[in-house]
């Protein structure tokens, strides 16, 4: 099986959920089922085979599409795509099925869900800037509509935020894209051709900073973050899932595949203000959850922060700190698709709330003990506690920072600890009583389903397994990163 | 299976911590409701784990070949970065094979006490996992031979003890508690980790010993101490320091000790064991372990200078501290301070073999004196303020006669109980420290206090007569009486391989074999100290008898002796001088305005300044639409009339629902791919 499939499998299966009858709806989950396994299979078996023999050329597909614009359909599944895919395919599991109980729409639902993981899909395999954008473009609608259509708590809002925020990001990139076309010579949009272009330090200089940001305004840059929480807040589950998981990882993948090769002296020159973002927003992220009562408000403010070691890790550019980027991205997919399905799913459909306080009385540690191990066990993961995927990423940027900006580590040490006090703060409120509470009269609560169970396990089962052994991972990523397009961008301590 | 640990292929070794972290594994999968099995378990595989330590400490029992100390060092990749790889594992050698077999030891029979303490708590399976995870992890952290495997097991033991002393969550002091001790303990963890990504940096490896590239091998010594920093302070100074806070954090020592005495809301095995003898100690043998790094800056250089005046500043504040307590547990927590303070004083003055005999010997009399103390709160149903109780050596003799033998082991009674010998050899090292009396004269105010303060304790608790007549108090059962037993004799034992006669333990860390020499004892600094000693336990019992022993406070309400002489003095140690008001006001104060004015800033300025962005837009896009009625609108309108007469027709075969629509556009969009590869496949 041929990574395509992995593009393949969402799009079939968002059209053969399209076209069930009504009376079939409920075997829309089914096939979303189905078609997640698909892309998670396809995407393992390409990362098997990378792994067992990495000399062999890479799977690529190339196809004449748009030939006005020198656009081709370039797809290639190299050791950074790799993982990435199974990343997108692991939390599409998840997601669908912490939505297995979906009964609004359930069609429409499930299409839009699997138009998102196959849009993600295209992005990662995309080896064409203009490919990619479309993509790129193919993921914002269904986010809206899913949050507008089957979210909570001010979801016209935090739609329309995010949406905003989305396509002002991709007006950037529009023009970035344009600027390096037209400055190469209109030759195409081949990345690595692009990358190969050359352009001039002063084109650079500006032309940098514009396709940069319109990238990383999706991995929630500080001060464009706003969105994020906001969003993640309104989401249903799956997609709130979906979204940190997956939908933010474009912008940072976006930005070390193509803003970052095609410019790397203007991002040798934007370097540390990056660095500095990245540590304002690990710092931001991690002081506003302190403050949060709405449990999804402290996750999302979370991923704020962890999403912060992406950009820093970029922004080292050393060895270390540009793998541990590509490690944290997939150590945050697949933690707070975990954070996210067990407040939003597992806890709220219960409770029918995620206020902190309110969250005391309910004793979650008795009355769903399940439940309470799996959050505490999601809060030592996303904490970065050894033994799961965030350490051995944050280990690894933070030595990458320190052979490039060794005066930020502090700071980042100080996010970390701060990160420990809100997510025992959320923990302790949400499945520790407290005194009075633990008088109250105690609820009884259904018990975890399968699909829940099922879910949370694969995405423990995931962190750890990165966690105690990174060497795989780490093996496809550096073959990822080896490749020349890399290399300019690359800082040597 | 001796030679096999010592030959360099760890692969038994593993078993050590790899058994509990087994037996944790497999209890997660059991119902929480199995937990006699569950227990059972877990004794058996801290057994296995025991086995083998002591087959390790057999196996570096006598100095290598060649002389010097035995040891033998693994390692393997764990993950590479290109070609930096970085490497993790196991190291035997006597320091750790001792702290190993210590630590299975003492955790072992804890685990036994358990059997019988929490008996009647629901959750005893669940515990019993915690534990099993606290003792893999611990054991991980002894015989690791990389500083990062070592940080890995240290996390792993802050996040076991979190789970520990959570344990209790019926007490809302125990969820506060737990929470406190993994913030403040995770403040060092942060120091220790920049401290070791540092290192990392310079050596280009964590591993300790690598056949001559390791840490602390001469050469990255050398390399370490080469480098200077900012301030002209060398590498190797200043990662230790970073070190030492790590150290501080996880062994309470002062500023970062405040965690230790709230973590005794846990349960009292818990306290004995992780809170006592096992994690606390972890810092010191931390330091230990890394102890080259900071000794290659002299014996009096900043970071050894450090190490003593903390243990030296910590051992005297904890000990005036624990003077006027009156929780049985509280006592016995600030005492565990002030003697990790102990530890640290002979760190710092170059002892490492004598803050290693103290660590032991405190493991034990400590885990003694905690499961005894546990058996009188058991005895005496929950009541844990020595005020009440009284007269128990009647109604529990074997618990008087095991507490007893801890109490004069911790005071520091004279040549039969380990605790002597060891604060002797502290003694020892602290007076003949180049940089100074200060820290030696510390200490030695700091054992009169706590002859003091145990003396008071033990008097309080088991002589006079019952200040409650509400307790009845009564003998614990034998598991939990046995393993006091077997706690008692070991420290007594112990006694014998420390002495200046016949300094075994000493020797054996340094690498080189003892020889029995009586005459030892007579050397003039020896006797000394050993006099000084004496005088110092009999000036801490006999004032502790003067006040307590013969005016013994007759009811529970009745103040302490102590306090109507001091007066506010009292109040200030009653309450742990302040610190943890202190730092309400200078560390949580400020960090909760920095959140709050980070929370205003996303409030005020990101959400409103979206906020008028969006009110702009919609002003633009209302005059533009002011323009729109009175000057476009009304030629276009007629236009559309027509076209909207054409569209109503059309109009028929549009059923208004989304899902008809999304379900035309996805079939249209199937079309048109299928009519692309249709043309561009001719």
């Amino acid at each position: 099986m041929t990574p395509l499939w992995s593009l393949l499998f969402p799009f079939a299966g968002a059209l053969a959920v399209l076209l069930l009858p009504a009376r079939a709806a409920a075997l829309s989950r089914v096939i979303a089922l189905a078609a997640s396994l698909g892309t998670t299979i396809a995407a393992a078996s390409g990362c098997l085979k990378r792994l067992g023999d990495t000399a062999s050329p890479v799977w690529s597909l190339d196809l004449e599409w748009i030939p006005q614009l020198g656009s081709r359909f370039h797809l290639a599944a190299d050791g950074l795509a790799l993982p990435l895919l199974l990343l997108n395919g692991i939390v599409a599991i998840a997601g669908v099925l912490f939505s297995w109980n979906i009964t609004q729409r359930p069609r429409a639902f499930f299409s839009l869900v699997l138009a998102i993981i196959g849009g993600v899909s295209g992005v990662f395999l995309s080896r064409d800037a203009f490919l990619m954008f479309v993509f790129y473009e193919i993921v914002i609608v269904p986010k809206y509509l899913l949050i507008v259509a089957w979210g909570s708590t001010n979801r016209e809002y935090g739609a329309m935020k995010l949406t905003m925020y989305s396509i002002g990001a991709s007006a950037l990139i529009l023009l970035g894209l344009a600027a390096a076309y037209a400055a190469s010579g209109s030759a195409g949009f081949d990345i690595a051709g692009l990358a190969a272009a050359g352009f001039p330090k002063g084109f650079q200089l500006w032309a940098f900073p514009v396709l940069f940001l319109g990238f990383v305004v999706l991995a929630g840059i500080w001060p464009f973050h706003t969105w994020a929480p906001t969003g993640h807040v309104a989401a249903p589950t799956a997609a709130s899932m979906l979204l940190a998981g997956v939908v933010m990882k474009l912008g940072a993948y976006g930005a070390l595949c193509v803003a970052m090769p095609l410019f790397p002296d203007g991002f040798a020159f934007w370097r540390p203000a990056i660095a500095v973002l990245a540590v304002a927003g690990i710092l931001h992220g991690a002081f506003t959850a302190l403050t949060r009562r709405d449990l999804k408000f402290v996750i999302g403010y979370s991923s704020v922060s962890h999403m912060g070691f992406i950009l820093l890790g970029m922004a080292a550019a050393t060895h270390w700190g540009l793998r541990g980027a590509v490690l944290q991205m997939i150590s945050h997919g697949i933690i707070a698709g975990l954070l996210f399905g067990i407040a939003g799913r597992v806890i709220y459909e219960r409770t029918h709330t995620r206020d902190l306080d309110a969250l005391q009385r309910f004793n979650l540690w008795k009355s769903l003990p399940a439940a309470a191990v799996a959050f505490t066990l999601a809060s030592a993961a996303s904490m970065g506690l050894p033994g799961f995927s965030g350490f051995v990423a944050e280990v690894s940027v933070l030595i990458g920072l320190w052979e490039s900006y060794p005066w930020l580590v502090p700071l980042v040490a100080l996010g970390i600890l701060i990160t420990g006090a809100f997510t025992l703060r959320a923990l302790c409120r949400t499945c520790f009583p407290d005194a009075a509470a633990s008088l109250a009269i105690p609820v009884r609560m259904p018990s975890l389903t399968w699909p829940e169970t099922t879910a949370i396990v694969l995405l423990l089962a995931v962190s750890l397994a990165i966690g105690l052994h990174p060497s795989p991972w780490i093996s496809l990523i550096n073959d990822g990163l080896d490749s020349p397009v890399f290399q300019p961008i690359l800082q040597r301590p | 299976m001796v030679e096999a640990l010592t030959s360099g292929h760890h692969g038994v070794l593993w078993l050590v911590p790899l058994l509990p972290f087994a037996a944790a594994g497999l209890l997660a999968l059991l119902p929480d409701k199995r937990g006699r099995l569950a227990s059972l378990v877990v004794i058996g595989a801290l057994a296995g784990s025991l086995v083998v330590a002591a087959c390790a400490l057999i196996g570096v029992l006598h100095p290598a070949d060649g002389g010097g100390v035995m040891r033998s060092a693994s390692s393997f990749v764990w993950f590479a970065i290109g070609d930096e790889p970085l490497r993790i594992g196991l190291l035997l050698d006597p320091l750790g094979a001792g702290m190993g077999a210590m630590v299975a030891f003492v955790a072992l029979l804890i685990l036994l006490y358990s059997r019988g303490y929490m008996a009647d708590d629901r959750r005893f399976g669940r515990f019993f996992t915690f534990l099993s995870l606290f003792c893999g992890a611990m054991l991980l952290a002894v015989y690791s031979n990389s500083l990062l495997l070592l940080f890995v097991a240290w996390e792993l033991v802050g996040l076991a003890s979190y789970l520990l002393i959570g344990f209790y969550f019926k007490k809302p002091a125990a969820a506060a508690a737990a929470q406190k001790a993994f913030i403040t303990t995770r403040i060092g963890d942060m120091a220790f980790f920049i401290g070791m990504i540092w290192l990392n940096s310079r050596a280009g490896t964590l591993l300790f010993y690598d056949g001559g590239n390791g840490l602390l091998e001469s050469g990255a010594l050398a390399s370490l101490a080469g480098a200077t920093t900012f301030g002209g302070i060398t590498l190797s100074a200043a990662a230790s320091l970073l070190i030492l806070i790590g150290a501080m954090g996880k062994s309470g020592q002062v500023p970062l000790h405040t965690w230790l005495p709230d973590a005794m809301e846990g349960p009292t095995p818990v306290s004995a064991l992780i809170h006592a003898a096992t994690m606390v100690a972890a810092g010191v043998f931390l330091v230990a372990r890394t102890h080259p790094i900071f000794a290659v800056g002299g014996e009096a250089g900043i970071a050894l200078a450090a190490t003593a005046w903390i243990g030296a500043i910590t051992a005297l504040y904890a000990s005036l501290v624990a003077v006027a307590q009156h929780d049985i547990k509280r006592i016995l927590a600030y005492s565990t301070v002030s003697q990790l303070g102990f530890m640290m004083v002979a760190l710092g003055t170059g002892g490492v073999a004598a803050a290693m005999l103290h660590l032991v010997a405190h493991a034990l009399f400590k885990a003694l004196l905690f499961l005894s103390a546990g058996s009188v709160i058991h005895g005496c149903g929950g009541e844990q303020d020595i005020r009440r109780m009284g007269g128990l050596r009647k109604a529990m003799p074997l618990t008087f006669a095991t507490y007893a033998v801890g109490m004069m082991a911790l005071s520091g009674f004279p040549f039969v109980f380990s605790g002597f010998w060891s604060k002797e050899a502290v003694f020892h090292s602290a007076k003949s420290w180049p940089g100074g009396n200060g820290p030696f004269l510390l200490v030695v105010l700091a054992a009169c206090l706590t002859a003091f303060y145990m003396t008071r304790q033990a008097l309080l608790v088991f002589f006079g007569t019952p200040r409650d007549p509400r307790i009845h108090a009564h003998e614990s059962p034998l598991p939990m009486t046995l393993p006091l037993v077997v706690l008692a004799t070991a420290t007594m034992l112990l006694s014998l391989v420390g002495t200046p006669a016949w300094p075994w333990f000493e020797r054996w860390l340094d690498g080189t074999r003892a020889a029995f020499d009586p005459a030892a004892l007579t050397k003039p600094g020896t006797t000394g100290l050993i006099v000084l000693s004496l005088v110092i336990v009999t000036a801490g019992v006999t004032a502790a008898w003067r006040v307590y022993g013969i005016t013994a406070p007759r009811d529970a309400s009745a103040p302490d002796p102590l306090a109507s002489k001091t007066g506010r003095l009292w109040r200030v140690f009653e309450h742990a001088m302040s610190f943890n008001a202190l730092y309400r006001k200078a560390v949580i104060g400020p960090l909760a305005f920095i959140a709050g004015g980070i929370d205003a800033l996303e409030r005020m300025v990101f959400h409103r300044s979206m906020a008028n962005g969006e009110r702009i837009l919609k002003d633009v896009g209302r005059s533009a639409g002011r323009i729109d009625e009175s000057a476009i609108n009304p030629g276009f309108d007629r236009l559309c009339g027509g076209i909207e007469h054409q569209a109503s027709s059309t109009s028929k075969s549009q059923s208004g629902r989304p899902q008809a629509g999304l379900r035309a556009i996805g079939l249209a969009t199937a079309a048109c791919i299928a009519l692309y590869l249709w043309l561009s496949s001719r």
